[in-house]
């Protein structure tokens, strides 16, 4: 995905070393290839190539990698704005 | 529907890995958006070839469209599928709304009765379901291991062969040219209901001046306006789904602005318009379209963040409104300027 970068220094994704035991589930279900096991500790590589897709927190046994879940799908926030501001449900062209 | 396989749990119909006609065609109308919330398949196990109880497990949603693209890649394979019941909803997106999940999985698993069909206990999931599906979760819930296969049912023969190992690139998303251009079809269709209004309203706009109503203005302007709209809508629908990653600058309603600008320069010079503020306005209009659709289009990708959709959105979201808003103004008062 080296063709495809998006905005740099706003993921939230969080990797707390001393918390990881190394098992790598993290690594394996990361779509964006960030994550790498070194020295039996999970290892963040490209912080800003994180989607926050949350699969490696959801996958995590420990909760030493987190991340605030979501889609990046500008339609879907406007849903949840209007949401807010009238109230009523509205239809996001989302999935 | 290829007949059936006898298990233990019973028979298990047996499907083909060529789609047909129908197939195509029920293809062609989800990725235009026609039937894409209604288009499922029962959930429960099905098979492609001829497995027996050691033959792997193919776990995946019930989206008709994502079953086919999983059957068609399996010719010449004998797997079971467990289709899990995801209301109709491919797997990436069914996990992040929590449909594909390990209770899920856990429960399509024993209505299926597997562990009397299978006589290993692992399950292969797509590897785009991890967002929903806890992996040790699926383990303590119904016995079966998760392996987390390829992104890209289209990596599965190969994965399977090599011993259900992906290399780096079957576990990497990519966006290529034509994924991007099946998009084009669904995001237009989803316009139609904002643009039968949108015209209407432009052209009756585009009547009023200093006559109070003249229906040649009506026409001339109206035309204007109009073009000035589908070239803004194909800027930020077409073109920038097309060349995004030829496009400069990371945010989307950028890529759309730029594009949106060219396409507006274009409908500014091309039917006769008076003075400079018709071309303004014209300009702004079709640049304020095209980056209000090329920032929806984040969502149609794989690699946007929400952190990230959210901060462009903040920046972006009052300027288009206020381009909108020129653009609406310049126009209405031309006619009174000249």
């Amino acid at each position: 995905m080296k063709d495809f970068r998006y905005l740099n220094g706003v993921t939230s994704l969080a990797l707390n070393g001393d918390a990881c035991v190394g098992c790598g589930a993290c690594v394996d279900v990361c779509p964006h290839r960030i994550l790498e096991l070194r020295e039996r500790k999970a290892a963040i590589l490209d912080r800003d190539a994180c989607m926050e897709c949350g699969a490696c927190a959801v996958n995590c046994p420990v909760q030493a990698v987190t991340v605030t879940p979501g889609v990046g799908c500008a339609s879907y926030l406007i849903a949840v704005w209007l949401h807010r501001l009238t109230g009523r449900k509205t239809e996001s062209a989302c999935c | 529907m290829d007949g059936f396989v006898e298990t233990d749990a019973g028979p298990v119909p047996r499907v083909r890995t060529r789609l047909l006609p129908s197939d195509l065609m029920g293809t062609a109308l989800a990725r235009l958006g026609a039937i894409r919330s209604r288009y499922k398949v029962v959930p429960g196990l099905y098979c492609v070839g001829d497995p027996t109880p050691g033959s792997p497990v193919l776990v995946t949603a019930n989206y008709k469209l994502t079953f086919d693209a999983l059957r068609r890649q399996l010719a010449g394979v004998d797997a079971w599928l467990l289709v899990a019941d995801t209301r109709g909803i491919n797997v990436w997106c069914a996990a992040g709304k929590g449909l594909f999940s390990a209770p899920e999985i856990a429960h399509a698993a024993h209505s299926a009765r597997l562990h009397q069909v299978v006589s290993h206990r692992e399950l292969i999931l797509p590897q785009l379901g991890a967002t929903g599906v806890a992996a040790r979760e699926v383990a303590k819930a119904c016995g079966f291991t998760v392996v987390w296969g390829p992104v890209r049912a289209e990596d599965l023969p190969a994965f399977l062969d090599n011993g259900m190992h992906a290399d780096r690139a079957m576990r990497m998303v990519t966006f290529p040219l034509g994924e991007r251009a099946a998009l084009i079809p669904v995001e237009l269709f989803l316009l139609r209901k904002s643009l039968a209004w949108i015209f209407p309203a432009l052209f009756l706009l585009s009547g009023f001046g200093p006559d109070v109503f003249s229906l040649s203005a009506l026409w001339r302007r109206g035309g204007a306006a109009g073009l000035a709209s589908l070239l803004g809508v194909l800027a930020g629908s077409v073109a920038v789904p097309l060349l995004l990653n030829r496009l400069p600058w990371r945010q989307f309603w950028l890529k759309g602005a730029l594009t949106g600008a060219l396409a507006g320069l274009f409908a500014a010079w091309l039917p006769p318009l008076r003075g400079w503020l018709e071309p303004t306005a014209i300009l702004l209009w079709s640049t304020a379209i095209s980056s209000w659709l090329a920032m929806n289009f984040t969502g149609s990708t794989p690699f946007t963040s929400p952190s990230g959709v959210e901060a462009e959105m903040r920046r972006a979201i009052p300027l288009q409104a206020l381009a909108g808003l020129a653009a609406l103004t310049l126009w209405l008062a031309a006619p009174f300027i000249h």
